[in-house]
């Protein structure tokens, strides 16, 4: 028979066996030493039939507790052997993270196309449409709806592409403002609308020149549109386009589809940048859109696309915009 | 316009305490662009003095001609130099630099020995002097015009400040210091003298002596001038001080007669002809060029003329192309002691079309395209008369005119129009004060209307916008306030609009960068790609930029394939580029109609023409992928696009839609006939896709197999709202069948196939591999087909019987036989 005194020496050996095991295959071996087959427990339990009836539950109860102790800290130790051997396995297989993930290409939106798109979000924030319209455009709508009769200097082939026939009057739209025509010629006042595009002048391709670029012309016909109002949605614009330090200041100047008329500039980078053109609509202009200019005023405004890319972003060559070159526009990402 | 800043004094009465930037600012806040203010002379500083050459001494022994010049310069001694030029002569009056004098570039006179001798100065050219570029020989005056000792900077007014202004094209009036000197003065508030108030016109009376101008055409001119002058010194020189004005506009100057014909528009902005009055043969006739055929202008070229050209002639022949040029015919020269001065108010319009029909943009004919001033035909004419009396001898023989000057009408303004056109709180008494300043006659009628007569110089204000514009930019553009206009409800992007914003930003996020290629394509590039029908059809640009690209493109590829060849050229090796842009086809008659006026809405059944005589101009979206899809790596070799890349953008364009399609076989040029694929959409075609013909890809030196897609996006239809699908939970039930079938036969028909005889229970399709080396033209193509029932499990009979069905359908139609393992 075993004696309490005897299953407590058995304990304390197991649990000091396996507090020493340094790794899981020691701890297997302690384990298969003092609770196998053949340990003094397991020989213990076996034993434990021919015990007298009045010991058997005691030693029963002792046997088990020793039991208990011995599985607690096999368990015990084998979290801790194993949360090493985790340790060490899964250092050893540590890659470089830094070597390239990516194996497609960066993608990009021409940045023309991300100045467009938030511009357009910006406007329709402050209640906006957005309006197209062909860019092999009828003269009509070009030109002379925008008081730009058939003599001005502006409809000479110098600075408009003509197509063939010259019968059939079509010009590539020298800007967008003939999407504003047909937006006045469509749609009753109010008017609220932006329309931007591509636009298109004989000009040669240089540092500062493209014969073929993009606009955005505003316009606004409304109850009681004044000057102010295109003060305020000027100045608006231009924090939005080139920070919350930006200023306008209109100067004096002259269109035929405006009066008064005015130029842009901006002070952006600690000077005096031209940005566009600006104006109240000509009441001739009304007129021929069949738009009362006793009730009804407006605004109308135009800026050019590359030249406010170049500006904000310090681009200094427009070929660049031009030629498509991927280097350029990955630059710009998808403009987040 | 060039316009020295003492011109503007003699008329605007500029403080001196002004900098000239600061009236250069206030040039500006009147609408005016300032492009450049000149400080001549800044640099130069004296003594600089006129002296007399009283003896010349030929200096040969150097390898130029030298000369040692003797001179008066009003000192106790003459003073002795050496000189270079050898352009004068013994008693000419020359400026003279002596020592301590600095010229332009920091140059500074000194006594010192040079060629042997001590020179004691420098005799100076305009160049030196900071006058003009004439450095051909030093600079010689008049011998009247002034005597030794007096002061060069002064008498030379070397120094000065120039403006360069740009004048937009309704404000004629300030080409002239006339003009310019009104606007500065008004803004700045300071006192301006209209220099026409001076001029005086006694004297210059009709005596039936002289030339008689006669008006042919009254809608070309509407008042003309001549005033004929005799005695006139050919001789006689130009006086120094209207030479340095003239040249500190930009002019050079002629000759007495040609010089105040000038120095008069430029005072007054009006232009003025001077003809040897013995070559006039007759009166002046202003008139059609009509039969007249030929006509060689001053500067000695021989023009053909139009028509509808705009002359100056007399009785026999043509004199002058009318405010444009005048002729060799009748030029003012050495031997003119006769002239016949001619100022006319020609029709801005007829002298825009004589400068652009003969390209012949002159300082006279960019006054008149604007506008001159009716009333200064008159006046122009007899303060140009005056000067020649007073310079050149001149008497007056006769002054005649015919047509009467045409003034603009008078403009009802209700004055309260100025502050609510333009928010800004300007009183009625500000309008009255600015619209006078500005020259107009102001009758107030009653509170609410004004009568406002404009000045003669103001051709351009004919309306009550214009008034608004005149009186705030004299009150300032920055009292206007700021303020936001009502802030209506947005429709937002248009279905269209935000679907190119959306397939935009899924190509590039599946790779591709965006360009924005010009419109303008060759005729031989058109031909290399092989178009046919619709895209052969293109529209020629009349007046193209390069005579290289003179159609406007049909097609993306064309721009695309070139921008990825200048990539390539760049070093560019994977890459791929998009494109959504317009094309234009030419496939329409083009109605035309005669353009409408504009002074009330036209019909909508002439609108609904103007619209209908525009093309159709769809947008499409292309696309070119050019090398590897995934480049060579640490990872390995990469994978090189291919024409199944090319058919997966086109689809995910349709799949991002939300549209459902078909995909067959095509030949579309500029692909390879093998291997593009066109998608319909509701049986239309709107996409082709797959590898580029290798003549195309070889012309523009892309790698072998470079692919492209394009997809029509005009045509798109809109999809109906989306209606959910009720999401199956019971479970699938996946079989995967081999079939061999002809190697002609397409996968998707055999999809098409499955799905018909499968029915409803099947839920996808997928290839999963394709064998093409079982030979006899035949190959093998293995699904994964997925069922599933919405209400039950399927069980293995049901799953059998669907299967067999599918094949079935594949067998009857193509001939499909089940693969044995």
């Amino acid at each position: 028979m075993v004696s309490e005194q005897t299953l407590l020496q058995w304990v304390d050996d197991a649990v000091a066996a396996i507090s020493s095991a340094t790794d899981l295959d020691e701890l297997k071996n302690a384990r298969l030493a003092h609770t196998g087959d053949k340990s003094p427990i397991a020989q213990a339990s076996r034993s434990l039939g021919s015990a007298p009836a009045e010991e058997r539950a005691r030693l029963g109860k002792l046997i088990g507790d020793a039991r208990a102790s011995v599985t607690a800290a096999l368990d015990e130790r084998r979290e801790i052997l194993e949360a090493q051997r985790d340790e060490r396995v899964l250092l050893e297989e540590v890659v470089d993270v830094t070597l390239p993930s990516s194996r497609t290409h960066q993608g990009a939106l021409h940045p023309i196309t991300i100045l467009k798109n938030e511009i357009c979000d910006f406007f329709i924030a402050q209640g906006y449409g957005v309006a197209d319209g062909p860019e092999l455009e009828a003269e009509w709508l070009n030109f002379d709806a925008l008081n730009m009769h058939a003599d001005h200097p502006a409809r000479t082939m110098q600075d408009t592409f003509f197509v063939e026939p010259l019968e059939a009057r079509l010009v590539l739209r020298t800007h967008t403002s003939p999407v504003q025509i047909r937006t006045m010629l469509e749609n009753q006042p109010p008017i609220y609308v932006i329309c931007p595009g591509r636009t298109f002048r004989a000009d040669e391709l240089d540092a500062t020149h493209t014969p073929v670029f993009a606009q955005v012309e505003g316009l606004v016909i409304d109850r009681g549109i004044t000057m102010a109002n295109l003060k305020g949605t000027l100045d608006l614009f231009a924090r939005e386009m080139f920070g919350d330090e930006a200023i306008t200041r209109l100067r004096p100047s002259f269109f035929p589809f405006t009066e008064p008329s005015a130029e842009v500039d901006v002070f952006f980078n600690g000077r005096w940048i031209e940005w566009g053109g600006c104006g109240m609509v000509n009441p001739k202009v009304l007129a021929a859109c069949g738009i009362d200019s006793s009730i009804y005023s407006g605004f109308a405004f135009g800026m050019g696309l590359e030249r406010t890319l170049i500006v904000r972003h310090g681009i200094t060559d427009m070929r660049d915009i031009v030629e498509g070159d991927i280097r350029f526009s990955r630059t710009f990402g998808l403009g987040l | 316009m060039r316009i020295p800043l003492s011109w503007i004094r003699e008329f605007a009465a500029i403080p001196n305490s002004l900098t000239p930037e600061e009236i250069g600012e206030a040039i500006v806040k009147v609408g005016f662009e300032v492009e450049d203010i000149e400080h001549q002379g800044s640099e130069i500083s004296g003594p600089l003095v006129i002296g007399r050459v009283l003896k010349i001494e030929e200096i040969t022994e150097f390898k130029k001609p030298i000369r040692w010049v003797e001179l008066d310069c009003a000192e106790p001694t003459t003073r002795f130099v050496i000189c270079g030029a050898s352009n004068f002569s013994i008693g000419d009056l020359v400026v003279v630099a002596l020592p301590g004098a600095v010229l332009p570039g920091g140059f500074a006179i000194s006594q010192r020995e040079t060629y042997g001798k001590v020179s004691n100065g420098m005799i100076c050219s305009s160049r030196e002097l900071g006058l003009n570029e004439d450095h051909s020989g030093i600079l010689v005056l008049p011998t009247q015009s002034t005597s030794p000792g007096a002061d060069a900077l002064e008498l030379l007014e070397i120094q000065d400040v120039v403006f360069d202004v740009a004048v937009n094209p309704d404000r004629g009036y300030a080409l002239s210091v006339r003009g310019m000197a009104r606007e500065v003065a008004a803004s700045l508030g300071v006192a301006f003298a209209d220099p026409v108030h001076s001029i005086n016109l006694d004297g210059f009376v009709s005596t039936g002596k002289g030339v008689v101008p006669k008006i042919g055409d009254p809608k070309g001119v509407s008042v003309i001038y001549v005033r004929t002058l005799g005695n006139f010194d050919p001789k006689a020189h130009t006086p120094l001080w209207m030479r340095r004005r003239i040249e500190k506009c930009g002019m050079r100057s002629i000759s007495l007669a040609v010089d105040v014909t000038n120095y008069v528009m430029l005072e007054l902005g009006q232009p003025l002809h001077a003809f040897d009055r013995s070559q006039i043969e007759g009166s002046l006739h202003i008139r059609r060029a009509g039969k007249t055929k030929n006509f060689t202008t001053l500067d000695g070229q021989e023009r053909t003329l139009s028509g509808e050209d705009l002359l100056v002639a007399d009785d026999a022949r043509a004199l002058a192309l009318a405010g444009t040029m005048g002729g060799a015919n009748s030029e003012v020269n050495e031997s003119t002691t006769s002239l016949a001065i001619e100022a006319a108010r020609f029709d801005p319009i007829c002298i825009a079309k004589n400068a652009r029909r003969h390209k012949l943009s002159t300082e006279a004919s960019r006054r008149f395209e604007r506008g001159v001033d009716p009333s200064l035909a008159e006046y122009a004419s007899a303060r140009a008369a005056a000067l020649l009396i007073a310079h050149g001898g001149a008497t007056h023989v006769d002054s005649q005119h015919d047509g009467e000057p045409k003034y603009s009408p008078i403009v009802d303004l209700d004055p309260h129009f100025i502050a609510s056109l333009t928010g800004a709180d300007i009183s009625l008494a500000q309008v009255r004060e600015k619209l006078t300043l500005v020259g107009c006659d102001v009758e107030e009628i009653s509170e609410s209307l004004w009568r406002i007569d404009p000045p003669s110089w103001r051709s351009d204000l004919l309306a009550p916008a214009d008034l608004v514009e005149e009186v705030a930019r004299m009150v300032g553009y920055d009292a206007i306030p700021s303020l936001l206009p009502p802030h209506p409800v947005s429709p937002g992007l248009t279905n269209f609009q935000r679907r190119l914003r959306i397939l935009a930003q899924l190509l590039a996020d599946k790779g591709l960068v965006e360009v924005q290629n010009y419109p303008f394509v060759s005729g031989s590039i058109m031909k290399e790609m092989g178009y046919l029908g619709d895209r052969a059809k293109a529209f020629r640009i009349v007046n193209p930029m390069s005579e290289d690209a003179p159609l406007l493109r049909t097609h993306l590829i064309p721009g695309l394939v070139e921008t990825a060849a200048r990539n390539i050229s760049r070093g560019a090796r994977d890459f791929g580029l998009f494109e959504i842009g317009t094309i234009f086809r030419n496939t329409s008659s083009l109605s035309s109609i005669d353009n409408p006026p504009t002074d009330a809405r036209p019909s909508q059944k002439i609108l609904d023409q103007i619209y209908a005589g525009v093309p159709d101009q769809p947008i499409h979206v292309g696309g070119v992928l050019i090398g590897n899809a995934h480049s060579d790596d640490w990872r390995g070799k990469g994978r090189a696009y291919d024409w199944n890349d090319a058919i997966e953008f086109a689809e995910s364009i349709l799949q991002a839609c939300n549209l459902t399609w078909t995909i067959a076989r095509s030949d579309f040029a500029p692909w390879h006939p093998g291997r593009c694929a066109e998608l319909l959409v509701d049986g239309k075609i709107i996409s082709h896709a797959g590898e580029l013909h290798p003549r195309v890809v070889a012309f523009f030196g892309l790698p072998a197999r470079s692919c492209a897609f394009v997809v029509n996006l005009s045509a798109i239809p809109d999809h109906d709202v989306l209606r959910a699908p009720s999401v199956g939970t019971m479970p699938v039930a996946v079989q995967d069948i081999a079939l061999i079938v002809d190697e002609k036969v397409t996968s998707a028909e055999i999809v098409e196939a499955l799905k018909s005889g499968a029915g409803e229970l099947l839920e996808s399709v997928t290839l999963f591999d394709r064998y093409d080396k079982l030979g006899e033209g035949k190959i093998s193509l293995a699904y994964t087909l997925t069922f599933r029932a919405p209400d039950r499990t399927l069980t293995g009979a049901e799953i059998s019987q669907v299967r067999e069905a599918a094949v079935e359908a594949a067998r009857i139609k193509f001939g499909a036989i089940i693969r044995s393992a």
